[in-house]
């Protein structure tokens, strides 16, 4: 009898090509993902004179540098970068989703809506947030670009296998949490390298309750609770998600794919490495008050006391009240904000659109903003929907898709001092710009944020629209 | 990539966690060529002011020759991008000694050269204690993973086939390549048993 296996174990013995003395695994690769950043990568091939192994299994897009302002050119460095990607894609034959295309979008929002993404393979690409495709009972995580430049010669990768970790949310989501919630609430319960070294499946009713979107918020913040991969085992939720996508398999493939998806959970009994569970009526709209994800708490929480925490988060926690000019003892709802962002490949999704335009229609921002669907194709559904009209009216900006403000490569960024509620998921010093300061929260949050000009509990405004 | 066994140097303190790779190289810096060199981006908004001017106060600044930096938990968390690395190594940093790192930081800096030394909090404390605010030398000893200065001897933790890695200066390409008919193998094998796992529509 074979010992009872996690799905991290399936799928681990499914793509290893060998296993080596030191525990290190070659691992297959099924799809790579390259965007404007990995000119690095493409630079260390060609100095070696190497080609892609596998285009067809190689996917190019612009991204991280796209303007989301797409009738402004884009301006000399950033331009560039594009203009090398496309210089790539077309030199090594590979499909590019490019600025203009009616499919671009941010990597991690496009792959499984063009159905790239499919439970049981192996996908990198050079973004830490790649653990996103996890939502899919895939394996999938970040690279450098000295991997990147290995996969791209080789279509295989060298890694050790991380330790399991199984974490259960179980029960019903109170009204208005949401899966950003409960990404925010685990990070803040373990830390930001509370997850180091493990690869985290998400399990509970809780779990199998999120839509397709939610799954892919909550894996694509596995990362910032130190993870590199998380994952959920695939279902009829997936299956439904991913019938007659673009790239997804049709006819009897698809009807081969599934009965081999099926297997894909993990085997009742199966040893974990580490166990959290979770209730989820414990979580609640929760935004971030420091300069690390972790630094989170519930909407109804009080800015914490560094010298109360322990010694060794205290000091972090200074630094970051400094920087965030917030002072400790008071309630974090009630802040004042300067800016808004809604988009990202964390919540760019229809889903986060929708939630976030019911707190705006009908009400006016007050403050200034932008909202970034995470792809051209959401952007015309949600036009369809009329949302970029609740928007637009609401006085913020609808723009283009692309990573935007998440990072600010395009230009994009908040000025130094600002405070921007923001769907994003890091909240690092300098990330949204020089000296900005970014509270992360799920999408309504932000919306209900903008509509009060305070971080402010979605809860209250949604019990006015009911009342 | 040369491999290397030893390294002294003149190591500096930044006892602050959480130094990410957004703070190790802004992302607007990331358009530039490497062949410029990064080491100019290097921690860019920590040690400069609001004009740009360096921070004369600031440990890196006043110690140019530093190669390696003694830094808080969680040093390299976030973003995958390997600009940080170069950053690091394009300032002459060889090392980084800290009680824990961002797991792609770490892969990243071993496939440059750089090696992510974790110590425990304690010793971390302790070494922190010795170097103060000041430029301190020391040794490194990759083969039997110690670090030593003022004459106290510390152990560190690396991965064993890092540790390897870093000493030989292995190249991942050349050794994969040596396993090509492994590497055909397997395709061949997964073409037939999971043909769904080809992209359908290929143009
Ligand atoms: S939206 Fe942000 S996190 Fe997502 S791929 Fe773009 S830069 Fe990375």
């Amino acid at each position: 009898m074979t010992l009872p296996q996690t799905l991290l174990d399936k799928l681990w013995s499914a793509h290893e090509v060998l296993l080596r003395e030191d525990d290190m695994s070659l691992l297959w690769v099924d799809r790579h993902w390259v965007h404007e950043g990995s000119h690095h990568a493409f630079g260390k091939i060609a100095a070696r004179d190497l080609p892609v192994k596998e285009p067809s299994l190689t996917f190019a897009v612009v991204d991280h540098y796209a303007p989301t302002m797409r009738n402004k050119p884009a301006s000399g460095s950033i331009g560039r970068m594009i203009d090398t990607l496309q210089a790539n894609a077309k030199a090594h034959d590979l499909k590019i989703f490019d600025l203009n295309d009616t499919d671009q979008g941010i990597v991690h929002v496009i792959s499984p809506e063009q159905g790239i993404t499919l439970p049981g393979l192996l996908i990198n690409c050079g973004d830490s947030h790649t653990s996103t495709h996890g939502a899919f009972g895939a394996l999938s995580f970040g690279v450098g670009a000295t991997e990147v430049a290995h996969i791209l010669a080789t279509q295989t990768v060298w890694q050790a296998k991380p330790k399991s970790m199984r974490i259960t949310i179980n029960g019903e989501l109170p009204p208005s949490v949401t899966a950003k919630d409960m990404a925010l609430h685990w990070i803040a319960e373990l830390g930001a390298g509370g997850a180091r070294g493990y690869a985290i499946e998400y399990a509970g009713s809780a779990v199998r309750a999120l839509s397709m979107e939610g799954r892919m918020t909550l894996c694509n913040l596995s990362i910032e609770g130190g993870a590199r991969l998380g994952m959920i085992a695939p279902d009829e939720v997936t299956f439904d998600y991913l019938e007659g996508r673009p790239y997804s398999p049709t006819g009897s493939e698809w009807e081969n794919a599934m009965r081999y998806w099926a297997t894909l959970q993990s085997d009742y009994s199966a040893h974990f490495d580490k166990k959290v569970t979770i209730d989820a009526k414990d979580i609640a709209p929760t935004v971030t008050w420091g300069t690390s994800p972790d630094q989170a708490l519930p909407i109804t929480g009080v800015i914490p006391d560094p010298s109360r925490l322990e010694a060794k988060s205290s000091s972090a926690a200074e630094d970051a009240l400094d920087y965030m000019g917030l002072s400790s003892g008071k309630p974090i709802a009630g802040t004042p904000i300067d800016r808004v962002f809604i988009g990202s490949c964390t919540n760019g999704r229809i889903e986060d659109l929708r939630s976030a335009a019911s707190v705006l229609r009908g009400r006016k921002s007050k403050v200034p903003g932008m909202v970034s669907p995470g792809s051209t194709p959401i952007k015309v559904q949600a036009e369809m929907e009329g949302l970029d009209r609740i928007f637009i009216e609401a006085g913020l900006d609808w723009v283009a898709s692309g990573c935007s403000m998440c990072v600010g490569m395009n230009g994009d960024l908040a000025k130094a001092g600002e405070r921007c509620a923001s769907s994003t998921n890091r909240n690092f010093p300098g990330r949204q710009g020089r000296g900005a300061r970014t509270h992360l929260m799920a999408p309504a949050m932000v919306a209900a944020a903008a509509v009060t000009g305070t971080i402010t509990d979605v809860r209250k405004l949604i019990n006015e629209v009911t009342q | 990539m040369a491999g290397w066994s030893n390294h002294t140097g003149l190591a500096i303190g930044l006892p602050i966690d959480n130094i990410d790779t957004d703070q190790l190289i802004p992302a607007r810096f990331m358009s530039a060529s490497r062949a410029e060199g990064y080491g100019d981006y290097l921690l860019h908004d920590m040690r400069r002011n609001q004009d740009g001017s360096l921070d004369e106060s600031f440990p890196l600044n006043t110690n140019v020759k530093t190669s390696v930096v003694i830094a808080g938990r969680n040093f390299g968390s976030g973003s995958s991008r390997e600009a940080a690395v170069y950053a690091l190594a394009d300032a002459g940093v060889r090392a980084v000694i800290a009680p824990s790192f961002g797991d792609i930081f770490s892969a990243n800096s071993v496939n440059n050269g750089l090696l992510p030394a974790t110590v425990s909090e304690k010793i971390y404390e302790q070494i922190i204690h010795i170097i103060g605010a000041n430029a301190v030398e020391l040794t490194i000893n990759l083969e039997t993973a110690t670090v030593s200065l003022e004459g106290v001897e510390f152990a560190f933790f690396i991965d064993p086939s890092w540790q390897m890695k870093l000493i030989k200066g292995w190249d991942d390409i050349d050794l994969t390549l040596e396993h090509a008919a492994e590497i055909t193998g397997f395709r061949q094998n997964r073409i037939q048993t999971a043909e769904w796992a080809w992209p359908s529509l290929v143009d």
